[in-house]
């Protein structure tokens, strides 16, 4: 099975997110990037893939800081091959960087011609769009969502894919390849890999590079933000101080003044 | 008083794998096992543990290594010193065979077990294992009642570094214990400097664990911070960060006089006994830990301490000394308690804690950072928390002095 | 401005869903400030008993095809990029939760519209929509305008009360027609429901839930107690069901159910907008939490800060005390 994953890197919200000062954008000087949760799902969907029914895994992302890291785990994990865009601009919306997704691969045969491409189904900064469905229209291939399971069919021409609903109840679903699948989670979490055979992927493979769409996608953007800020923290609880027994007879309380007791 | 020495040690236990024991002493050392079994027999987990070091050393002569890389039973090993500390041919089992033999279990595991997988991801992304960003490590200092002079802040020259550690920095109560040390070395008169968000954790357990390659980044990192600084000699709280400092740093040109805070302060006794002013009257019963304790031999250094505060009467607990309880937190333990939980194995934390009580003593003083929120989650669990308390010896002691 | 405001009503097993209430709701309020009509666009197959149900509405438009009989985003969006051709409305509020992720870009991209997601709240400035947006898990919000028309509102649940979008008007509906094939490409075999025989958490009066605060599984037992000693019963939010810790069926959020009990204490969640989304109603919410910045503070009516392992034992002996 021929896999794509794309990858992305988001803001690493453990970090202190500091607001720039045309208060419309993040500060980038302390920003520190990490890997969209649900790409890292993706991948680990697509290396399982790979381990039941053979075939290949390509992980194709955008040039940012620390990248190189998330692309030589993914081939310490049992990727294929690693390809990074470069040259373009940094700080894409979702919007821009789908599309440049969707050109780089459309203009590499090898890349058009996988049977399914996998992705994080969302990433906390998919503000003007999402990444999967707009691969799903420029490549003109079913788009399924919110997939935590993958199953390829004894066909080979087609999946099966599980997708969550609400409630605990999800859907199984029968989806024609080549597809687009956007994951929320892989069927186990992603893999540890130890930090030697990382620095081992880092001495043995090359980053391949991919030069960035010269053209970017017509009338882009299209939003602005206003303005940007942190939202007032602990505006709405009030906060009971002192020692948790002091603190469970306030509760115990406030419990049976509301009849809860 | 003279600063005691780092020991150099040989580096060559670096190069040194399973396959070319023969080539290195502490290899050789392995191949003079008898098969004697003390190993066995006196890990705390030996009834679960499938492959002991006994074991481990018989199926490399049987040439069957391979079944013991593919067991998951080493992931029970907390790196506790017994089986070293008891072998009657002093082969350096937890030192340099254990890890080496971990470090294939780890590799070949098909899954971690949760906490501990995010536990290594946090300390190589953060430098801690708690997902905490390195930039709050020394948010602490704000809330200590000394000054405390932060190295990267002001990069002058300074007498001590302090080695503040992970759980010390970032854990309410490893701050308690933080601020208390910082106490005794400003009383002290003692020049000191941290490194504050440069610091990262020395990489002890996940080397211990068998995660050689997270080890090493750590300890590159760690030398280059080192080296961008004046210090005279390094004090760290770290038990486990000592170890890491003492034995294998040198392959990086660690060179510094280096100690923990414990043994330091026993040397600073004559000036610091007239400073204990306050008596404490409490019953205390120490643990010692298993780095400071069995691997290196610091048994006396915590008991004068706490013999030197007013008030305080001291017990032992049946297990003392180098047949002292491990706390469970050694090896990656910390982050397996799930793990172990699932497959039945009793906690060591309260194993240790239901001996303690037994001494009836009002304080349980520890002297290894893991041992704090071990033993009081233990003491909570089953329910003795309001008939003992656990306090890091520099806690008593900086209890002691009155401001 | 001329345009409707269009709301895109979720309908999921023959029922509406409550965001299309809160939607309704916002929309209206919207519509209003511009001077325009709202229209409820209602999609699906032989589920046009729903549409009386969309009254805030001025009229709804409502598609019936075999194609929309399940939630299929690339039909819905087909669908709905023809009737945005036809219409050419101003702005179209479509729900981002689970039952409708992804209709919302499929559109936009088809009809070369901007998308605004995570939005939370929006109202009319100088005769312009502006949206209210919360990112990275809730720890920025941004106030956004779409450039062109239509906007594609990626509304997240919660921006209203739903009983505000609830009307006693029955609306005009209108049948329209649209051209897809038969049968969606991506076919649904089955659906698979959780669990059965558990305790339903959408029926308790008392939530503990818990989250990964909670550290291990063996401290769920005495979150469990804790929920006990209180009447009600355990749920916990995705990293706690990830685990295994509690199955599926006692998740809260977005991929677990809405719950609306009387007292939620919420231990050790830090509140991401995919767990807050399932408990927010909840008229009495206490949340336990480490971190003083955790977001759980800006929805809990009261906030503790602290290891929720410190609170639960003794939370647990003073209710216990209390009932004797």
């Amino acid at each position: 099975m021929n896999i794509l994953v794309l990858m992305r890197m988001v803001p690493d919200v453990v970090e202190e997110l500091e607001i720039a000062p045309d208060g419309k954008g993040l500060d980038t000087e302390y920003l520190r990037m990490i890997v969209n949760e649900s790409d890292d799902h993706a991948l680990e969907q697509a290396l399982i893939l790979k381990e039941r029914r053979g075939g290949k895994v390509t992980v194709l992302a955008l040039d940012a800081p620390d990248v190189d890291d998330v692309l030589f785990s993914a081939v310490a994990k049992g990727a294929d091959r690693v390809l990074k865009i470069e040259g373009g601009d940094g700080g894409l919306t979702t919007r821009a960087a789908a599309g440049v997704f969707a050109k780089v691969i459309d203009s590499q045969s090898d890349l058009k011609s996988v049977d399914v491409v996998l992705t994080g189904v969302q990433a906390i900064d998919d503000l003007d769009a999402l990444v999967a469905p707009i691969l799903s229209r420029r490549l003109g291939l079913p788009y399924l969502g919110i997939v935590t399971k993958v199953t390829l069919d004894e066909s080979g021409k087609a999946v099966t894919a599980v997708r969550e609903f609400s409630a605990g109840v999800r859907g199984e679903f029968e989806v024609p390849l080549p597809a687009v699948l956007g994951i929320q989670a892989a069927e186990k979490p992603p893999r540890y890999v130890p930090v030697a055979k990382v620095r081992a992927a880092m001495k043995s493979h090359k980053i391949e590079s991919v030069g960035a769409p010269t053209t970017a996608d017509a009338g882009l953007p299209l939003i602005e933000v206003m303005r940007m800020r942190k939202p007032e923290v602990s505006s709405h609880a009030q906060m009971l101080d002192g020692a948790p027994e002091e603190i469970s007879k306030k509760l115990a309380g406030i419990f049976t003044e509301r009849g809860l007791l | 008083m003279t600063d005691a020495q780092a020991t150099t040690c040989p580096s060559s236990h670096r190069e040194m794998t399973l396959e070319t024991l023969a080539d290195f002493p502490e290899g050789r050392e392995v191949l003079t096992c008898i098969q004697c079994g003390m190993c066995a027999g006196t890990c705390p987990y030996g009834d679960v543990m499938d492959y002991p070091p006994r074991r481990i050393i018989s199926m490399m002569r049987a040439g069957m290594l391979e079944k013991v890389f593919s067991s998951d039973s080493l992931l029970a090993c907390v790196a506790c010193y017994a089986c070293m500390a008891k072998c009657p041919r002093g082969i350096q089992l937890t030192e340099v065979l254990l890890p080496l033999v971990k470090e294939q279990v780890f590799a070949r595991l098909p899954e971690l077990p949760a906490e501990l997988h995010k536990a290594l991801g946090n300390t190589l992304r953060y430098g801690n294992p708690m997902a905490e960003s390195a930039k709050k490590r020394a948010a602490w200092v704000k809330t200590a009642d000394v000054p405390i002079r932060i190295l990267p802040e002001d990069p002058r020259p300074v007498d001590v570094l302090w080695f503040v550690e992970c759980q010390n920095s970032y854990y309410p109560r490893g701050q308690d214990i933080s601020r208390a040390t910082a106490r005794l070395f400003h009383r002290l008169g003692i020049d000191f400097a941290i490194l504050g968000n440069e610091e990262k954790c020395a990489g002890e357990c996940a080397r211990l664990l068998g995660e050689t390659g997270l080890f090493d980044t750590l300890m590159d990192y760690n030398m280059a911070v080192f080296q961008n600084y004046q210090f005279n000699r390094i004090v760290t709280s770290g038990a486990h960060a000592y170890d890491a400092f003492k034995y294998q740093y040198s392959a990086v040109g660690f060179k510094y006089p280096m100690e923990h805070t414990t043994p330091f302060f026993a040397r600073y006794l004559e000036p610091l006994r007239p400073l204990l002013t306050r008596k404490l009257n409490y019953k205390v019963t120490y643990h010692d830990s298993c780095c400071l304790g069995r691997h290196n031999g610091f048994y006396e250094e915590p008991r004068d301490l706490l013999r030197a505060i007013p008030g305080v009467k001291l017990v032992e607990m049946p297990h003392n000394r180098i047949s002292a309880i491990c706390c469970g937190g050694g090896g990656g333990g910390m982050w397996l308690d799930t793990y172990y939980k699932a497959k039945g194995y009793e906690r060591l934390s309260e194993r240790r804690v239901k001996e303690a009580v037994t001494t009836g003593a009002d304080v349980l003083a520890v002297s290894c950072p893991y041992e704090v929120s071990r033993f009081e989650d233990a003491l909570k669990v089953m329910g003795h928390d309001k008939k003992m308390v656990v306090r890091d010896v520099t806690e008593l002691l900086a209890e002691a002095m009155e401001v | 401005m001329s345009g409707k405001i269009w709301v895109v009503a979720e309908q999921w097993r023959g029922k509406l869903s409550e965001i299309t209430f809160e939607s309704l709701a916002l929309g209206r309020e919207v519509a209003d400030g511009l001077g325009v009509p709202l229209q409820a666009v209602l999609l699906g197959h032989n589920v046009k008993n729903l549409a009386g149900a969309l009254g805030l509405a001025d009229s709804v438009i409502y598609i019936d095809h075999p194609a929309l009989a399940e939630p299929d985003a690339g039909s819905q969006a087909d669908a709905l990029a023809q009737l945005v051709r036809q219409h050419k409305p101003h702005a179209l509020l479509v729900p981002l939760t689970n039952v409708s992720l992804g209709i919302g870009t499929l559109l936009a991209e088809q009809v070369g519209a901007p998308v605004v997601n995570f939005c939370k709240d929006l109202r009319v400035v100088d005769g312009r929509l502006e949206a209210d947006c919360v990112l990275y898990g809730g720890k920025i919000e941004a106030t956004v305008t779409a450039k062109g028309d239509p906007a594609v509102i990626g509304l997240s649940p919660g921006s209203r009360p739903p009983d505000k979008g609830r009307s006693e008007k029955k609306p005009p509906v209108e049948e329209v027609a649209v051209t897809l094939p038969d049968q969606p490409v991506i076919k649904l075999k089955a659906y698979l429901e959780p669990d059965a025989g558990d305790v339903d958490i959408t029926q308790q009066d008392v939530l503990v839930a818990v989250g990964r605060g909670i550290q291990s599984k063996e401290n769920l037992a005495l979150a469990e107690e804790l929920a006990g000693a209180l009447g009600g019963a355990l749920c916990g939010s995705r990293p706690v069901i990830d685990q295994g810790w509690l199955p599926l069926s006692r998740q809260v959020g977005k991929s677990g159910v809405s719950v609306k009990p009387r007292l939620y204490l919420a231990l050790g969640i830090s509140g991401a907008p995919e767990h807050i989304e399932g408990m927010k109603d909840a008229p009495l919410i206490v949340a336990v939490n480490s971190d003083p910045q955790a977001p759980i503070f800006n929805v809990a009516h009261y906030g503790i800060v602290a290891d929720a392992m410190d609170m639960i034992p003794t939370l647990k002996e003073t209710v216990q005390a209390l009932r004797g």
